[in-house]
């Protein structure tokens, strides 16, 4: 197992059980480095999202444990863990009575930050993930899914946490919007250097925007490679997971190294 | 003699009673929504006491007001006086608007954006301050709306045991078998529940445009 010194995140040995329902994740373990990219890709109701949310503890493991910093989720003083972890899901879920502004400096407002930090802060998230300053004063009604998503991923980033989950992201977009938004993300990535735990079930997104690619499937953790092992892989497991997502994959891995 | 006539001619004490009216349907209201939205918050939070809370608070309401008002002439110091009695009473009714508008309120706000909220490491209180609850605002104010306008139809009864009220010429009137003395309580009464339901509609609607 690697190092824990290294990893930011670590699954040990993690299984979650929802009260009166069957297992859903079994004997989980995965570490994280600090700064890498890590895919959670799999086929819906693999477990991905559970996975996800056992690292913010929005989901609290029935055994094992996650260790993050170096430090057990349980043991973490709860907010303290996430406000040091970025979140966003596919639904985005912006605060539909707050404007743009209000919902990207909310957690600097809630950590007290100083007026004009919190205004030069907005500012900077606002051209890091490409919005027009003028939307700050609109509110999450009056914008488009795309903007809503770029909203959705600058109020993530606004306290500059270290670590960002992101569960399908892009997945409500239109193709183009999302085209545009994954390349966008990928650049943001090399600048930004935080560790990413990113799920989808779209294999080229994963190559687009993965170092690594953890295959999960029925609440397993099947298969683990790099992005550029991962098309070349003989995993069977791999190769059918590949297989079943079809489409010219190879075209899209050459493409992805523009 | 015509209701207008009686009216006039009586125009102090409708006054009076009016007021008298206003003060037990304003004072029951502000208990009711001391202790409805609060529990209305208390189990979104605790799922278990949903059903019990919002079942008791069905049976209470559908007490026949008269019924609810012998029930209560028992109960220690409420029942020495009908004031206390009538206002414990409107309380009790208004109560299930407000637990069941709060706890559907705050339910219904979008799953996404509270566990966004909570994953951005929201505490309960901010969550519950800066979300939950202004989002679920409107639909909290119905219920207000909902509990005053039956509130003002319900407190005419409270004359039934003394407590005064608009009610009074309502059952004067019946005692006496005049439709004049009937309509100086009816008209006031149910010109107080068009407005309290304009009003709080006026406000139901600036919290809905959010
Ligand atoms: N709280 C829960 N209770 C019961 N079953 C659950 C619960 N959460 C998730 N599941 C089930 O666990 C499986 C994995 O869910 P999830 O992690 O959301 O998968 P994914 O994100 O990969 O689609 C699914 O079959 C889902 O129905
Ligand atoms: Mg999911």
């Amino acid at each position: 197992m690697a190092s824990t010194g290294q990893s930011a995140i670590e699954f040990r040995n993690v299984a979650y059980q929802p009260d009166g329902s069957r297992e859903i994740l079994h004997e989980l373990n995965l570490a994280v480095a600090a700064g890498e990219t890590l895919i959670l890709l799999g086929r819906s109701g693999s477990g991905k999202t559970t996975s996800l949310k056992l690292i913010n503890n929005l989901v609290v493991p029935s055994r094992g444990e996650i260790m993050v910093e170096g430090r057990s989720t349980r043991s973490w003083d709860i907010i303290q863990l996430r406000r040091r972890i970025g979140y966003v899901i596919q639904e985005v879920g912006l605060f539909p009575h707050f404007t743009v502004e209000r919902n990207i400096t909310l957690i600097p407002r809630l950590e007290h930050w100083p007026a004009d930090r919190i205004q030069a802060r907005l500012k900077e998230l606002l051209a890091l993930v490409g919005l027009d300053p003028e939307l700050a004063s609109r509110h999450p009604r009056e914008l488009s899914g795309g903007q809503r998503q770029r909203v959705g991923v600058a109020r993530a980033l606004a306290a500059d946490p270290p670590i960002l989950l992101m569960d399908e992201p892009f997945g409500a977009l239109d193709p183009i919007t999302r085209a545009d938004l994954q390349s966008e993300f990928a650049a943001l990535e090399k600048r930004l250097r935080k560790t990413v735990v990113f799920v989808t079930h779209d294999v080229r997104e994963a190559l687009l925007l993965g170092d690594r690619i953890a295959l999960m499937e029925g609440g397993r953790l099947v298969a683990l490679a790099t992005t550029a092992e991962f098309l070349r892989s003989t995993d069977p497991l791999i190769s059918a997971y590949v297989r079943s997502a079809g489409g010219s994959l190879h075209n899209t891995a050459l493409g992805g190294e523009r | 003699m015509s209701v207008w006539h009686f009216m006039v001619q009586n125009r102090a004490e409708v006054f009076e009673l009016t007021l008298e009216h206003l003060w037990l349907v304003g004072i029951s209201m502000l208990f009711a929504i001391l202790i409805g939205i609060p529990l209305g918050i208390l189990i979104t939070r605790w799922p278990v006491l949903d059903k019990p809370v919002l079942g008791s608070a069905n049976i209470i309401q559908t007490i026949p007001s008269l019924a609810l008002f012998g029930f209560l002439l028992p109960a220690p110091w409420f029942g020495e006086r009908a004031d206390r009695m009538a206002i414990l009473a409107l309380t009790l009714y208004a109560l299930l608007p407000l637990i069941r508008n709060t706890y559907v309120g705050i339910r219904g706000v979008d799953a996404a954006v509270v566990e966004a909220a909570r994953g951005m490491g929201m505490t309960d209180r901010q969550l519950l301050f800066q979300v939950e609850l202004p989002l679920a605002l409107g639909v909290i104010i119905a219920g207000v709306r909902v509990a005053s306008v039956i509130s003002v139809g319900l407190a005419t009864i409270a004359a039934a045991i003394g407590a005064g009220g608009l009610g009074e010429f309502i059952f004067r009137g019946l005692a006496m078998v005049s439709d004049a003395v009937i309509l100086t309580g009816a008209i006031p009464a149910a010109l107080l529940a068009l407005l309290a339901d304009f009003l709080l509609g006026l406000v139901e609607k600036r919290l809905q445009r959010v």
